[in-house]
């Protein structure tokens, strides 16, 4: 009976790794393919690859992208921990359903909702009070702040909820004032959950299309935009120059990750 | 005095951390998300014109006093017309039809996953996640690459004589369920990991051992047990999905329009704010029970 | 060893949660440098009273006074008391150095004072070794000895400590009672400690509190806990107790039903229950002559637990079923007494305590 239901085991996982690395493996396999129609073979080369570091475009909103999903992961961390430090352990939250709503609300609207709605505001403060002048870097970076605000105090609620509160308690038993429980004990305890936060609301910045398309502006190109527009219509050997080198940095930070864990898994 | 004591009152509430946490996050999320909110359900009750902004004033002072220009037209307009309707439709059958499938194939991976010893279960976890961290654009892109007229699938059942002629697998609804399921996999696997791993699985085989049949321990004791998890996965794929746009444009073709791309229409090429507010509106009212369904099960999630 | 002064006033604590009263109208009065402790089941509300000394809950009615400060509104981090957690709570991200300066560090001393402090404490606590180790590479009774020690450097009038030998197996908790105990009485802080286990309190206290439904139902020695219990509920939760009823009652004349005996006491009985605790009757054979039965009855072995330094019986009456337990005073390598056995069971007139329902 459990062979037979180790070998499902085994081929159900089989097959949704497959599923899931199959696409990605074929566009690697096609940006080493010299021809300009991506489907035709004709011989390996890494022009794609030089071709794509000496795009303007792509270079300038990779750099945008960068700067912008930095900027953002960092000030949503910041108040995202708020967010999910309030409801995890402050009693009396004003209006305390608002404010989940709020706070977590963002993360399963449609990017087109949120689209629509950051693009209308930064039409009537304009016309209201001239701010901001013109869509561009700023109006991008905050709507990327707001959505990711809700993925950080998701994460950092669910962590503080499986907390053990003793620690707290002791802590304040022992003389400390709730501010230096806080940055003594809660922060650093919860440390880890901040920093995959963080590396998630970069992740979400750098990869967001619809958000960006909104409230983007001349000059203000992300990195999502421009290969939007060039995959839209077809295929793009430039593009796939660019998978495979994402692949390649995201294998390696995870493996980095990886390592890095089981190094400090060993030492104690 | 009085002012003395206030003032002081309020030095000490600044000083103390608790009040920031919930001042800053209420500052920045009702300016920049509650506010857009109530603005696109300010436009969608306005009314059409010329100009820019393409909408009447809500309220304005005209020869015959205060008169406020809100209409329902707007929703009457999308609620009866059947093109917006069947836009929404289809997208609520692909949420729907995707969120199945990512579940019959994200559970069991999930709980396998689950159910495995630390160290199996990281290395796992790090392959599961690379997919995830990986843009999803280019994923969904990867497929167009695949199934195109001239793409891999096809090329290779030419060549080895499946078929004649290439298969139109492109630019049709069953490439975007595809597209779906494979860029919203890792929402429904993750939440729904990280609730099965607080529980001790090998309960399950324990129930094995006294005797019971697979199929009923599933029914009986799994599925009950991890419903919270299911909920939260499910509602991390539909609610989404329900405005994707980006994977039907890359996709899927011209016989079917989805709710999201109606939305981008109405805004940027008819340029008609009004009816694109009232449609978003309208599909948030769609949306507001699954969204409290998910809150709801939130609060559970994180209880155990 | 404790003084004859009261050092902590618990006055009329009342506390609420929701519509379940935790406590009511708690009041008890804790000497200076007496290991005291808070005895009750889950729910009595033991674990709350201690909460609210510490300043982690604050009581709807009621005062805490100790040495003389009411504390009552005072958060728990301006207490000149202590708490060590059933689970320990140590900080998982410091060292145990760190975890034991972490409350010397908000006092505001100066360093060497700071190290002298934890460097008596480590060595008191005999941890010096694993002073540079993290939380997890410890096993959980050197965890204990780091909480503990956390809370000793900071010199606090009074230390509290929630369930202290719950998690240790049996050997370890022997120890710990011991070490425990000593330490108490080297230090000459005052302990209150929060258990369940009935054999901890009276192991351990200079006097306790037994409770129930967040209530305090005696306050006394072990001794006067465990031979004076003031009502059945506390008989039966400290040790064994055999409860009977008085029948009749003529000028101190007594007769219990249930074991078909006459019972003389020493004791004015008002009640019309007694208490025999099991370790105070006699058990033999019985031989077949028929006394009159004062303070003795016959019976049948039904149950019969060897335990090496004691024997437990269950004997059995027409109407009755009690315990005998008998020490195993001399060598034997069979047990005399066996299943169903007619037996002799007798008793002291001094052993007979009136007892309240």
């Amino acid at each position: 009976m459990s062979r037979n239901l180790n070998f499902l085991k085994i081929s159900l996982l089989s097959f949704g790794f497959m599923f899931l690395y199959f696409p990605i493996f074929t566009l690697v396999f096609y940006s080493f393919n010299d021809s300009e129609r991506v489907m035709v073979w004709t011989s390996f080369s890494f022009r794609w690859y030089s071709e794509l570091f000496h795009n303007e475009q792509i270079l300038e909103a990779f750099y945008t992208s960068l700067k912008v999903a930095f900027l953002s992961a960092s000030v949503a961390t910041i108040i995202g921990v708020m967010v999910g430090y309030s409801l995890a352990r402050i009693k009396y939250v004003p209006f305390r359903i608002f404010f989940i709503f709020i706070g977590t609300s963002p993360l399963v609207m449609p990017e087109i909702i949120l689209g629509l709605s950051f693009l209308l505001f930064f039409i009537t403060t304009n016309n209201l009070i001239g701010f901001p002048s013109s869509k561009g870097f700023l109006t991008v970076l905050i709507s990327h702040i707001t959505f990711s605000i809700a993925f950080v105090g998701v994460i950092i609620q669910a962590r503080l909820s499986s907390f053990d509160k003793n620690i707290e308690e002791a802590a304040q038993d022992l003389g400390a004032m709730p501010n230096k429980v806080f940055w003594k004990v809660t922060a650093p305890v919860i440390l880890p959950s901040i920093v995959s936060a963080w590396l998630l609301s970069f992740t979400l910045s750098l990869d967001d299309l619809v958000v960006a398309s909104f409230t983007n502006g001349p000059g203000a190109n992300t990195l999502p935009i421009v290969v939007f527009s060039k995959v839209r219509l077809g295929l793009s050997p430039e593009v796939n120059a660019l998978s495979a080198i994402v692949l390649l940095v995201v294998m390696s930070a995870a493996l980095i990750f990886y390592f890095a864990n089981k190094k400090s898994n060993i030492e104690k | 005095m009085k002012i003395q004591s206030f003032l002081l009152m309020i030095s000490k509430k600044l000083r103390n951390y608790k009040f920031w946490f919930v001042f800053t996050p209420y500052f920045w999320l009702v300016l920049f998300f509650f506010i857009p909110l109530a603005l696109i359900f300010k436009i969608s009750i306005s009314i059409a014109e010329w100009g820019m902004p393409p909408y009447k004033d809500l309220f304005e002072f005209t020869e015959n006093g205060f008169q406020i220009n809100a209409t329902l037209n707007n929703y009457i307009y999308v609620l009866s017309d059947f093109y917006y309707f069947k836009s929404y439709l289809n997208s609520l059958s692909l949420a729907f039809t995707s969120t199945l499938i990512c579940l019959l194939i994200g559970f069991p991976i999930a709980f396998y996953v689950a159910k495995s010893s630390e160290r199996v279960r990281n290395i796992m976890l790090i392959f599961l996640i690379i997919p995830f961290w990986t843009s999803f654009l280019l994923r969904v892109y990867a497929w167009k690459v695949l199934l195109q007229g001239n793409g891999l699938i096809n090329s290779l059942l030419i060549k080895f004589g499946i078929i004649d002629t290439p298969l139109p697998l492109l630019h049709n609804h069953y490439a975007v369920i595809l597209g779906v399921v494979y860029t919203y996999l890792p929402f429904m696997i993750l939440p729904l990991y990280g609730y099965l791993v607080k529980f001790d699985l090998n309960l399950i085989d324990a129930a094995y051992d006294l005797g019971a049949k697979p199929i009923k321990a599933f029914f009986k004791v799994i599925l009950p047990l991890s419903l919270p998890g299911i909920v939260a996965g499910s509602m991390l794929v539909f609610i989404p999905v329900v405005g994707e746009f980006v994977i039907p444009e890359m996709l899927g073709g011209s016989d079917r329009l989805y709710f999201g791309k109606m939305i981008w229409e109405e805004f940027f090429q008819n340029r008609d704010w009004p009816i694109a507010s009232a449609l978003a509106m309208s599909g948030i009212l769609f949306l507001v029970i699954p969204i409290l369904i998910f809150q709801k099960q939130y609060e559970k999630y994180n209880l155990k | 060893m404790s003084s004859n002064e009261d050092f902590l006033i618990i006055d009329n604590i009342s506390k609420r949660f929701d519509d379940v009263v935790a406590l009511d109208k708690v009041s008890v009065k804790i000497k200076r440098s007496e290991l005291f402790s808070l005895l009750g089941s889950s729910g009595c509300g033991k674990s709350t009273l201690l909460r609210i000394i510490a300043g982690f809950e604050k009581p709807d009615e009621g005062r805490i006074i100790l040495d003389g400060q009411d504390i009552t509104d005072l958060p728990p981090y301006l207490r000149p008391l202590n708490i060590m957690f059933q689970n320990y709570a140590l900080f998982p991200h410091l060292n145990v150095y760190k975890n034991i300066e972490f409350g010397l560090k908000e006092e505001k001393l100066e360093q060497n004072l700071i190290e002298e402090r934890i460097n008596e404490a480590l060595t008191l606590l005999e941890l010096s070794a694993l002073q540079k180790r993290k939380i997890n590479e410890i096993s959980g009774g050197q965890q204990q000895r780091v909480a503990l020690a956390r809370c000793l450097v900071k010199k606090p009038k009074l230390l509290l400590l929630d369930e202290p030998l719950a998690a240790l197996d049996k050997k370890l908790r022997i120890q710990t009672q011991f070490e425990l105990v000593n330490l108490q009485f080297k230090l000459g802080i005052t302990f209150i400690i929060v258990t369940h286990d009935q054999e901890e309190a009276m192991s351990l206290s200079d006097r306790m509190a037994v409770m129930q439904q967040g209530n305090i139902l005696q306050i006394g020695t072990p001794v006067e806990v465990y031979e004076t219990p003031g009502n059945e509920y506390i008989a039966n939760f400290i040790g064994t107790a055999n409860i009977f009823e008085i029948n009749y009652n003529l000028e101190n004349k007594l007769f219990a039903n249930a074991l078909n005996a006459f019972i003389e006491s020493t004791k004015n009985i008002t009640t019309n229950k007694f208490l025999l605790r099991p370790e105070k009757i006699e058990i033999s054979k019985f031989s077949g002559e028929e006394n009159i039965q004062i303070n003795k009855c016959i019976g049948t072995v039904k149950e019969i637990a060897y335990l090496g330094s004691y024997t437990k019986y269950l004997v059995k009456t027409d109407k009755a079923t009690f315990y005998v337990f008998q020490q195993n005073k001399f060598f034997t390598e069979n047990l005399n007494i066996k299943w169903d056995d007619k037996v002799v069971c007798s008793w002291n007139e001094n052993s007979i305590f009136p007892i309240n329902d």
